[in-house]
């Protein structure tokens, strides 16, 4: 299990890899960690391909106890081929959940918006699953002036 | 407790297009990580699920964790064939759910 989540941990990509090389601290450390756990669960362990995800998040949230984010991923939104799963993980807040969206064909678009809590500085990972059982994922950082959750 | 969710969609659409549902619950959503003055946990209230169905079919819902920000916000899109109404419900942790509709016209 250990090595799946590093392996998944890799296969989310560069931004959680540089995090961790960078180090921050052990409680961003720890974050990433679960963050990657819930991504591999989310994926039962198998490799996400890079792309198809726009994740859009001001580059600075001065207020952390609301931030709007929208995620789209390009897919055709068919019966025969559609996202259905949209995964969204923190990896600098308390817990690593922050929203699942699912979609169907009647969507028309694998899109949403809604608005979230960061506690600090972090990464935000996307991980979207399609009806064929593909994954793709993609990450963006966004610095948090003051953060929410109460903390 | 009996706040009335807001919504925002047309009334009316083109067969076949792809409308934009805005949607706002007045809610705390308590993240269960905050404490009182007195040091103790306020414990989780939030609303932990979000659904949305078009004659009665599935278009979009969405499984929420405290990481929302209170009064969540959901913003989606749907696509539209024929007359009919949607339903929309937001599920709370204390197993209350509220409910909305809307109909919408398709020429």
């Amino acid at each position: 299990m250990r090595n799946m989540t590093r392996r998944a941990a890799l296969a989310v990509g560069a931004g959680a890899v540089t995090l961790t090389v960078v180090g921050w601290n052990q409680g961003a450390h720890a974050a990433a960690k679960e963050a990657a756990d819930d991504v591999a669960k989310f994926t039962g362990g198998k490799a996400a391909t890079q792309g198809k995800i726009t994740i859009e998040l001001p580059e600075i949230a001065e207020n952390g106890n609301t931030v709007p984010l929208t995620v789209s991923v390009d897919a055709p939104m068919t019966a025969e081929n559609y996202v259905s799963d949209v995964l969204v993980v923190s990896e600098g807040n308390p817990n690593p959940g922050v929203v699942t969206f699912h979609f169907t064909p009647l969507s028309g678009k694998a899109e949403a918006q809604t608005r979230i809590r960061l506690a600090a500085t972090q990464n935000i990972v996307v991980v979207a699953k399609t009806s064929k059982g593909e994954f793709y994922a993609a990450q963006k950082q966004v610095k948090v002036t003051i953060g929410g959750c109460g903390g | 407790m009996a706040e009335k969710p807001r919504l925002k969609l047309p009334k009316e659409a083109k067969k076949g297009e792809i409308i934009e549902i805005k949607t706002l619950m007045p809610h705390v959503m308590e993240s269960g990580q905050r404490k009182d003055k007195d040091g103790k946990t306020i414990p989780r209230r939030i609303i932990n699920k979000f659904t949305a169905e078009f004659n009665g079919k599935p278009v979009f819902s969405a499984t929420i964790e405290p990481a929302v920000a209170a009064n969540p916000y959901l913003q989606f899109t749907a696509k539209v064939e024929e007359s009919g109404t949607f339903k929309f419900s937001w599920t709370d942790d204390d197993g209350s759910i509220i409910t909305a509709e809307e109909k919408i016209t398709v020429a």
